[in-house]
Parts: C-alpha cells; structure tokens; sequence
C-alpha cells in the first residue's frame, strides 16, 4: 500500500456535520496536495448546518454561501452521508477506527440557561427553539409559540436577538416570500404581539449587534424601534470606548440608537424597545409566564472589559413571552472529550485533547462553532477550518496506514440498520422543496420532518 | 448594498480578509484586493480583519469614497481570484504606519 495520500492509499477523513465548517474542512482537504476521500457526517437528512436552520429567512444573500457548499459536493473527493447521528447510529471510537482522521465540526446545537427561577415556565423558550421552528428544523418541528400575548422579552443583545425580534416585529407581507417554513408563518399571522422589549445585562454601547443588523429596525413596515433617551447616557468609560479605534463598530451602533430614541409615533402597530443594563432575575406567573423581574444594573471594569453588577433595585416588565437569547452551547457527543465549562471540543489550534490544557489526541481533530465556541460569523469558519486542516496535512505521516473509510462507514451503518442518504438522494430533496416553494413565490418550502425528507429522497 | 475596499489597500495587499470571505468574491492586481459585488453576500466578515480599515459597507463609506464602489464592480470580474491569504506588499508595513495604523 503506498503512503497516506497517495492515488492508492488516500487520506480518509470522516467530517461530522456539515454545517460551514465541515465544508470548509472539506475545501481546504481538497485543495491540498493530498489525494483524500471525505466523508461528510450529518445527523439530519439535509446539509449546511445553521445557514440552512439558522440564519434568518429574510436574509436570503447570506444563505447564498450555500452555491459554494453545492459547488464543493461536486468534487469527487467528497461524499455526503446524511441522517446519520455520530455517537448514536455509529459510535466515535468507531469512526476513528475507521478513518485516518475525523474532523468535528457538529456546531453548537443548544442553548445557554439563564439559570434563574421560574426558567421553565409556560411562555419561557429559548431564541435556539424558536429560530429552530421558524426555519423548519425537524428538532422543533413540534413546538408550539403562543403569541396570543402584547408583551414578548428579548433577553440578551446579540444578532440572534435581533434576528427573534425582527421575525416577531415583521408583518406577514415581509416574510410570505421568504423560506420561512409555513408553520411558523400561520401562527406568526396570528400574532397578538404588539411590544417587543429587547433586554441588555450591559450598555448600549456594549450590544453586540451588527450596526446592519440594527439599521434594518428603522425599515420594518408595521414596527417603531424605540429608546427612552436617558438609556443613551454613557458612563465615562463607555464614552472611552466609543470613542477609541475597536469601538468603531459599537459608535455606529449607537448612531442608530440615537435614531430609535428620535423615532416618531406614527401609530404602527408594534414597538420594539430596546432597554439596557438590566439583568433577569426571576420570571414569575401562575403557571404560564406573566412578568419578568429584572435587577438594574451599573457598569464596572476597564474600557472593553467592563462588567455587569447588580445595584440592587429592581423592575419589572409584564410579559406572556419570553425568548433567552444568550449564546448557543455544545452538545457532548459520547466518547469525544468535551470541557463543560466552555461547551465546546477541547483543542490545541483544532487537534482534540483529552482535556482542556491535556494531551492531543491523535487523528481527531475540531472545527467551527463546537471548536471555538458559539461565535462568529459564516466567514470566521473557513480560516477557523483551514487551520484545522492544516493540523491534519501536517499530522499525515502520524496516522495508522490501514484504514476502510467509506466502505467501512457503510458497513457499520449497514449493521445497525441505519437508513443513510447520499448527495444525489439530497438533491432530490432539495428540487422538491423548491418545487414546493413556486407556487407560493417562495425560494423553497423545506421539508420539515425528516420522514418526509426521507421519502423525498428515495422517491 | 455591497461591501467595498477602498483606497487604503493600495500598496498595502495584506489579504487577511480573503481568509475569512464564506464566498470567495476577491480579485487582486499588483496593488490591491477587489470585492465582485455579483458574488458578495454583505456578510461584513472581511471588514474587521483589515489592519488598514479599507473596507467598508457601501452604506457607510467615508466621502470623498464613493467612486470605489464602480472600481470594485468594474475590475474584480476579469482579474484573478484569490482565495488563500498571500504575503502584503513590500512596502506594506510602511503604508501602514503612514495611514496612522
Ligand atoms: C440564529 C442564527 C443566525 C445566524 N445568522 C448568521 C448570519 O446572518 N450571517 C452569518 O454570517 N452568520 C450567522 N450565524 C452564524 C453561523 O450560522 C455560524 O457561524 C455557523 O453556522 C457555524 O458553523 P458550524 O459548521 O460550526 O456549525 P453549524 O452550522 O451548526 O453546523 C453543525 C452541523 O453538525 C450537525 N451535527 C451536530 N451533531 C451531529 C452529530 N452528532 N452527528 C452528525 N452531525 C451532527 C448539525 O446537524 C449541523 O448540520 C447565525 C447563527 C445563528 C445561531
Ligand atoms: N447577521 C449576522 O451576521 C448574524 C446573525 C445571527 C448570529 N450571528 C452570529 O452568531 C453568533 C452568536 O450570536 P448570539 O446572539 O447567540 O451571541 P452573542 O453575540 O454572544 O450575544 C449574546 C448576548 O447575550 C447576552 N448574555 C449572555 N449571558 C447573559 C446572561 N446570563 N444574562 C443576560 N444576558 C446575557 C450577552 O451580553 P454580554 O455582552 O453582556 O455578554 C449578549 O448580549 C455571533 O457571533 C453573531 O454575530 C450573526
């Protein structure tokens, strides 16, 4: 057998999940100067991860970065195998005995809890569950929102949030044209939200919106962005970091905000507010959800470094809906080392340790969201996967000569039953939703239980 | 919209942002990178990694810029793309410091 990477003995690498990441891992895999074979893991029967389940519907520019994913599963290096769960259809040992590397790049799937008593009433959901069923992923497919209420709270700042509160804020004419699954739009339809009270721990100039992001609330038909202007007034130190270089971002931010604290009355059905230096410290209700009691909170610390402390006065906002919106988490996956603390893979530049600060592990290695935990943006994933290959390609001469790969995968998945799809079978998928979308002027009307993607793609 | 690299590159060429670009949209010559704004998605990812703040959002860009979004949609489709981060420019450092960077 010649050397690993070589015509008759190519680099085998298992990716699993094939959200940004895993494709970018493939990308750089081929471009290298090794002859591979990759196999792309998903656990869903579609492909491309939160650009796909994740980003906002009404965003449809960024969801082209799927073309680039489509033009990549045309390589012949590469292979899809969707609907198949890694740490449950097939065990991680398994898999690395299989390959010569395994990449994941399985994302940060749940939510971070706010850890506050009264987080599980009736009307308290997450921003991942709602994001989750207003894309049509099949994990929350299910769920039920009940907008019957005026009054929805937005906790935390970041573009998640924006995106919850924007959906909640847009009339149905702004979304019908959209992939938004159908679902969400009948209930949406029906919507009885008339505030929307989007809920900063820090400062205004500490929001970690993106200043578009932001813009885009002084552009929704039926919705006034709105500030009471004293929320404006900045300690020094915020002042020091607005005016610095790195505020640059944060400066624009609040130019904007000074534009909803401006904004007139005129008479559109919904507000969305945006309120800041306020942390929750209970949500109360007779078994739904009816108020949220919030500490007010003062800033200390360094320029960019400054924190939230509570001053222990309070205030309440009445509400029938809550969303947390306060970072994604990962999700263990039996026998891959995890470091609880920060949710993600415990790495060294994308070579999985045994522990956080331990020894590399050989042949296993991360990429995006689950390597760096939950942040940035789809680009940060393609420098974030090239590094990990780069690990991979330098590692090459380490790994055990004698793997399967492919036809060793299927065997496994083949033993235990497991009903796997191929990249053509997902294109299947993907004609008919779009098929299922024209009618309606829609991109695509997604599937959204897996049976039916199942038998979409073996139709 | 789209998102443009403006003056500042010229004779610097640091090409951090090419790293980070989810969609491979830039072109170069011997001075500089180009957006093709045909292939942008405004994903705003490339703006914060250049060390000499050249590239801006249409919307935002400083006057007296304006022309550069034509000079991106103009030159990026016929030149080369360029997908992997290469070496600044020689005098890069230099420019740097001179545009107070
Ligand atoms: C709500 C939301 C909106 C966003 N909007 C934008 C935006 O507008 N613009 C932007 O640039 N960025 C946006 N982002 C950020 C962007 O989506 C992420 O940076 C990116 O998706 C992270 O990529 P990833 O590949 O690491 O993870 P993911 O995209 O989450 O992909 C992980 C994949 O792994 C699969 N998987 C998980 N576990 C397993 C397993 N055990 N076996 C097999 N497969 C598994 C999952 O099903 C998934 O397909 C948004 C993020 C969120 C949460
Ligand atoms: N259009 C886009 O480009 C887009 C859209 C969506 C998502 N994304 C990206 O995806 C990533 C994830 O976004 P995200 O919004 O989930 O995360 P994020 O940007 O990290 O925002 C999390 C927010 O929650 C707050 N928070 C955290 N813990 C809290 C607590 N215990 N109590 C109250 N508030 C708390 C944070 O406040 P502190 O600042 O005080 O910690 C922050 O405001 C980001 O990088 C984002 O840019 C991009």
């Amino acid at each position: 057998m010649g050397s690993i990477g070589s015509e008759s003995n190519p680099l085998r690498v298992a990716i699993v999940g094939s959200g940004p990441s895993g494709f970018y891992a493939t990308e750089a895999l081929i471009k290298s100067d090794q002859k591979v074979e990759i196999d792309l893991i998903e656990r869903l029967p579609a492909p491309f991860g939160l650009v796909r389940n994740g980003v906002a519907p009404d965003h449809p520019k960024l969801k082209q970065a799927i073309e680039v994913y489509k033009k990549i599963a045309q390589s012949p290096e590469f292979n899809f195998v969707g609907n198949v769960t890694v740490g449950e259809d097939i065990k991680a040992q398994e898999l690395q005995e299989t390959y010569h590397a395994v990449i994941y790049t399985c994302g940060a799937e749940t939510d971070r809890k706010l850890g506050i008593p009264g987080e599980e009433l009736n009307g308290s959901y997450t921003a991942t569950e709602f994001v989750g069923w207003y894309n049509g992923h099949p994990d929350y497919r299910d769920r039920t929102f009940d907008l019957s209420h005026e009054n929805a709270v937005v906790i935390g700042q970041g573009n998640v949030a924006a995106d919850v509160a924007r959906i909640l804020a847009k009339s149905v004419d702004e979304l019908k044209h959209t992939d938004i699954a159908q679902h969400a739009l009948d209930v949406l339809a029906e919507s009885k939200v008339r505030k929307i009270y989007v809920v900063g721990r820090r400062g205004p100039a500490q929001a970690k919106f993106a200043s578009k992001e932001l813009k885009e609330f002084l552009e929704i038909e039926n919705c006034r962005p709105y500030i009471d202007p004293v929320e404006l007034d900045l300690n020094t130190t915020s002042q020091r970091e607005i005016d610095s270089k790195e505020g640059r971002g944060n400066k624009k931010n609040l130019e904007i905000f000074q534009k909803f604290a401006e904004s007139e009355d005129t008479g559109k059905q919904r507000t969305c507010i945006s309120t800041f230096l306020k942390s929750p410290i209970r949500l109360e209700g007779d078994r739904r959800l009816q108020k949220v009691v919030f500490e007010v909170n003062e800033l200390s610390g360094e320029p960019f470094k400054q924190s939230a402390k509570g001053t222990g006065k309070t205030m309440e906002i009445e509400c029938g809906i809550l969303f947390r919106s306060i970072g994604y988490n990962g999700v263990p996956i039996p026998g891959v080392p995890f470091y609880e603390r920060w949710g993600t893979i415990p790495n060294e530049t994308g070579r999985i340790t045994v522990e956080h600060g331990g020894n590399v592990l050989p042949g296993l290695y991360t990429a995006g969201w689950i390597k760096r935990g939950p942040s940035g943006i789809i680009g940060t994933n393609r420098a974030c996967a090239v590094e990990s290959v780069s690990a991979v390609l330098e590692d090459i001469d380490q790994f055990g000569s004698d793997k399967p790969g492919r036809e060793g995968l299927y065997a496994v998945l083949d033993r235990n039953g497991v009903q796997y799809i191929n990249y053509a079978q997902w294109e299947k998928v993907d004609a008919a939703e779009v098929a299922a979308g024209e009618p309606k002027g829609k991109p695509r009307e997604k599937f959204t239980y897996c049976d039916e993607m199942l038998a979409a793609a073996n139709s | 919209m789209t998102t443009v690299v403006t003056e500042n590159c010229k004779g610097c060429r640091f090409t951090d942002c090419v790293a980070v670009c989810p969609v491979a949209c830039f072109h170069f010559d011997d001075e500089m990178v180009y957006i093709d704004p045909d292939v942008c998605i405004d994903c705003s990812a490339c703006i914060p990694e250049c060390p000499v703040e050249a590239i801006f959002e249409e919307d935002d860009l400083p006057e007296g810029q304006e022309q550069w979004v034509e000079i991106n949609a103009e030159k990026a489709p016929d030149l080369p793309l360029i997908e992997e981060p290469m070496d600044p420019l020689p005098e890069a450092e230099g420019r740097k410091a001179d545009l107070g960077f």
